[in-house]
């Protein structure tokens, strides 16, 4: 083969092998990574899977935060205003989770329902709301007061 | 009053930007030297309306002018001075017309920095970073103007900067960030231009060569500022999240970082040209995509200020146009571009490529794990986030391997190398590094097989690098006469590689040994962190400037002797209703102490964090070693007096389109 042919089909193939090891370890780590969102709604209708690492988000129910005095075990309920999920959560909360504030839980849902969260994160910005929550909230609304608008029903339906 | 004179400069420098596209340009390729002299005034003119714009901008922040909506919404007049002044671009508007300044400030040494260089290449070169600018330009002058005033209603304070922006880190981060994203445009510029006029030469890739080289410095700071703020300030002792926002600084980084050694194989070897050229655009592209990223409001964070669905296509149509204008003239130049030079199968050559390879499967990996999930959304596919897990398991092997390839690419020569000789060579490097590696283990008490190839691969990186410092060095008057023969531009690679060997030792041994711990305490309380015993002496209060704080006290203890003592605190900021937690870390070279208090459990017990991070310190101080090798590097004579070599050679046989220089190794 003539040299320079040659030579091209050396970083041909080069890269073609870079390439392919890229796809490969891409294809298998996604696999294993990719965390679906489910808000309230699905997961109290049973449409999450058990035991799979998922995030799931929502508000923050009023009253719902349960704290252990002993150890830094938490218990709260995320809802959309239609459905709430249980949620048990070990460890240090971000410093703007509050009551009535939308969350963002990454964890598993164990057999009795109960969400169990690694790690909770709640965004930086007193006014801002995670985009899923956003979107479930409108979701939630939409299904139940077609005409109301989102805020209206997040009033008449958490209290 | 002033701040229309801002808006007013701003616009003078979107006119003179339009001039400088097209006039230069024109002389370049009309052959006009009458039109080509436009283009260093046209430059300088460009920079004073947008420094004065930006000063403007400043003063409205020092001295509380809350009728503009931009200072309003980002500062308060209890805010120290110092953060006002750094307020200037704690918000979108501010912090895009530090990015315009930064470019035309680039724009402007190019044109002072380049007396040497042939005047039409100047002229291209300036008449497309005179592009860049006008599309900036417009789109801060038509959708983010940083001087829209709130008239008649002024505001009596301000809403205050984002606490989590109150921090030295933020005064330094953007700043440094924005040097490096935006010099690649200088790069992407010469590219531009010798792809203009079929000049792709060893000449070329030197001129492009310390252009690339200074912004990646200032990009390696940058994106270590950023996690060392993280870090401390809103990370919880975390460094790297694999966040949307940090990939799109690490994107440019990557590529950035293989597109200079293929700016070497270019210049000392005169091949991949065609290569190198689509590296310079493909590294200007990640860094408008990053600036898309960020400012679009398509990822949320702390830096994405304002989701106004019209910046982010203005952005994206910035960004389509520059990729598909450039890949079109890529297309129709790049062929005409021949390599004549020959280089075996093992070869520096070949070591460089594959340097290349792993560098861009990396920029592909963390594209694809930043891109994915938003594209999904876009398309309504679900909503789905990728985790850090991704990006661990697939970038520490390409990591791994950059390192292992790095070490024996050290020995390799141009052209051709013995392979017998090469494995000779590298046979004491790899015992060393491989009894070090171990020590190492042992030191932190515990194998694990990921541990041991990333310090191994840090190890094999100094020792070779350090190896070849000793060799090249022997000298018959002396090992200091050898050092100090020398070039800038070796000490600037050896920097460069024993900058990196700290990072992958740092990152590998804080991840795998690193210890982290949330407690229940009260004050009295104690708690083991390693072999460090933390004990909470008390918590009390503190007024700042701006904020009240809860201000607790830490008494750190290493075998029964007090080592330091710590004062994490909780912030409430009452301008914007919101709580920071400030860390306090005993710093320390080879590992810090790490304090943060989380809510109040009850009356008198608080959440705790305690953390012990072994050499984490040398993932920034890393960061440093490599970006002072690039500054180094660049400061090589070589650069100056090959420059003046070229002139003289070409003013007596001016080169013919794609004529390849013959460039000595």
């Amino acid at each position: 083969m003539h040299p320079i042919r040659k030579k091209r089909l050396t970083i041909v193939l080069f890269l073609v092998a870079g390439i392919a090891i890229a796809v490969g370890l891409t294809t298998y780590a996604l696999r294993q990574n990719i965390n679906l969102f489910y808000d309230p709604t699905e997961i109290a209708a049973g449409n999450a899977p058990v035991d799979v690492r998922i995030r799931a988000g929502g508000m923050v129910e009023e009253g719902s935060v349960a704290r252990d005095t002993d150890s830094l075990k938490v218990n709260f309920r995320v809802t959309d205003y239609a459905a709430s999920v249980p949620v048990q959560y070990e460890g240090i909360l971000p410093d703007l989770f509050a009551e009535g504030q939308g969350v963002v839980a990454m964890g598993r849902l164990n057999e009795q329902g109960v969400f169990v969260a690694d790690q909770v994160l709640a965004k930086h910005d007193e006014n801002y709301m995670p985009p899923e929550v956003a979107e479930a909230l409108e979701r939630s609304s939409k299904g139940q007061h077609k005409s109301a608008d989102v805020e209206k029903a997040a009033e008449t339906t958490a209290y | 009053m002033y701040p229309e004179l801002g808006q007013l400069a701003l616009i003078l420098s979107l006119l003179l930007a339009v001039l400088l596209s097209v006039v230069p340009l024109a002389g370049a390729l009309t052959g006009r030297d009458s039109l080509q002299a436009f283009a260093r005034p046209l430059a300088s003119g460009m920079f004073v309306f947008t420094a004065l714009a930006f000063a403007i901008l400043t003063h409205a922040f020092l001295v509380d002018d809350f009728s503009v909506a931009y200072v309003a919404n980002n500062s308060n007049s209890m805010l120290p001075w110092y953060y006002k002044f750094s307020a200037v671009w704690g918000g979108h508007e501010g912090s895009l017309l530090l990015w315009i300044l930064m470019l035309i400030g680039w724009t402007l040494a190019v044109a002072i920095f380049s007396r040497k260089l042939p005047s039409v290449m100047v002229s291209q070169v300036l008449s497309v970073l005179g592009m860049v600018s006008v599309g900036f330009l417009l789109f801060i002058i038509l959708t983010s103007n940083p001087f829209d005033r709130l008239l008649p209603n002024v505001p009596a304070d301000g809403q205050d900067l984002n606490p989590l922006l109150q921090d030295i880190g933020l005064i330094m981060h953007p700043p440094m960030l924005y040097m490096g994203y935006v010099g690649f445009s200088v790069a992407f510029a010469f590219a531009i231009a010798a792809l203009i006029n079929g000049r792709l030469d060893a000449a070329w890739a030197r001129w492009s060569r310390p252009w690339t080289t200074v912004a990646w410095s200032f990009l390696t700071v940058g994106i270590a500022l950023g996690s060392w703020w993280a870090y401390y300030e809103l990370g919880w002792g975390g460094w790297w999240f694999w966040d949307p926002v940090e990939n799109a600084s690490l994107l440019p980084w990557l590529s950035g970082t293989a597109l200079m050694h293929s700016l070497a194989v270019t210049e000392k070897r005169g091949v991949f040209k065609s290569w190198t050229v689509l590296l310079a655009i493909v590294t200007f592209a990640l860094s408008l995509l990053g600036t898309f990223l960020v400012r679009s409001g398509v990822l949320t964070s702390v830096h994405a200020f304002a989701s106004d669905p019209e910046r982010g296509s203005f952005l994206l149509a910035l960004l389509g146009i520059t990729i598909l204008a450039s890949l079109t003239l890529y297309a129709f130049r790049a062929p005409v571009v021949h390599v004549r030079s020959r280089y075996g199968s093992l070869s520096r050559e070949i070591f460089l490529l594959l340097n290349n390879v792993l560098l861009v499967s990396a920029t592909m990996l963390v594209a694809i794990g930043t891109l994915y999930p938003l594209v999904l959304d876009y398309l309504d596919l679900g909503k789905l986030s990728i985790g850090e897990p991704f990006f661990n398991t697939t970038f520490s092997p390409l990591a791994v391997a950059t390192g292992l390839l790095l070490g024996a690419g050290i020995f390799s020569r141009w052209k051709k190398t013995d392979g017998g000789w090469l494995a000779r060579k590298l046979l004491w490097p790899l015992a060393v590094s491989l009894i070090a590696s171990a020590g190492v283990m042992i030191g932190y008490g515990g194998f694990a097989p990921w541990a041991f190839l990333g310090v191994f691969a840090a190890m094999w990186v100094a020792v070779a690098t350090a190896w070849d410092l000793w060799d090249k060095s022997a000298s018959r008057k002396g090992r200091w006469h050898g050092l100090k023969r020398q070039s800038r531009s070796y000490w600037g690679m050896v920097l460069g590689h024993l900058g990196l060997a700290m990072v992958m030792a740092g990152a590998t041994v804080v991840s795998n040994y690193g210890i982290e711990r949330d407690v229940r305490m009260q004050p009295g309380d104690r708690a083991m962190v390693g072999d460090y015993e933390i004990v909470f002496t008390d918590i009390g209060e503190r007024r700042g400037p701006n904020f009240t704080a809860q201000y607790g006290s830490f008494n750190v203890y290493l075998d029964g002797e007090l080592v330091t003592d710590l004062h994490p605190e909780k912030r409430q900021y009452p301008v914007g209703m919101s709580v920071m937690t400030e860390a306090d870390i005993d710093a320390g070279l080879f590992r810090d102490i790490f304090v943060a208090i989380g809510e109040r459990i009850s009356d008198d017990a608080w959440a705790i964090r305690l953390q012990y991070k072994p050499l984490v310190r040398w993932l920034w101080l890393g960061s440093l070693v490599m970006a002072i090798g690039g500054f180094l590097a660049i400061a090589d004579k070589r650069y100056r007096i090959r420059v003046r070599d070229e002139e003289a050679v070409k003013s007596g046989e001016p080169a013919a389109p794609g004529k390849v220089a013959e460039a000595s190794s």
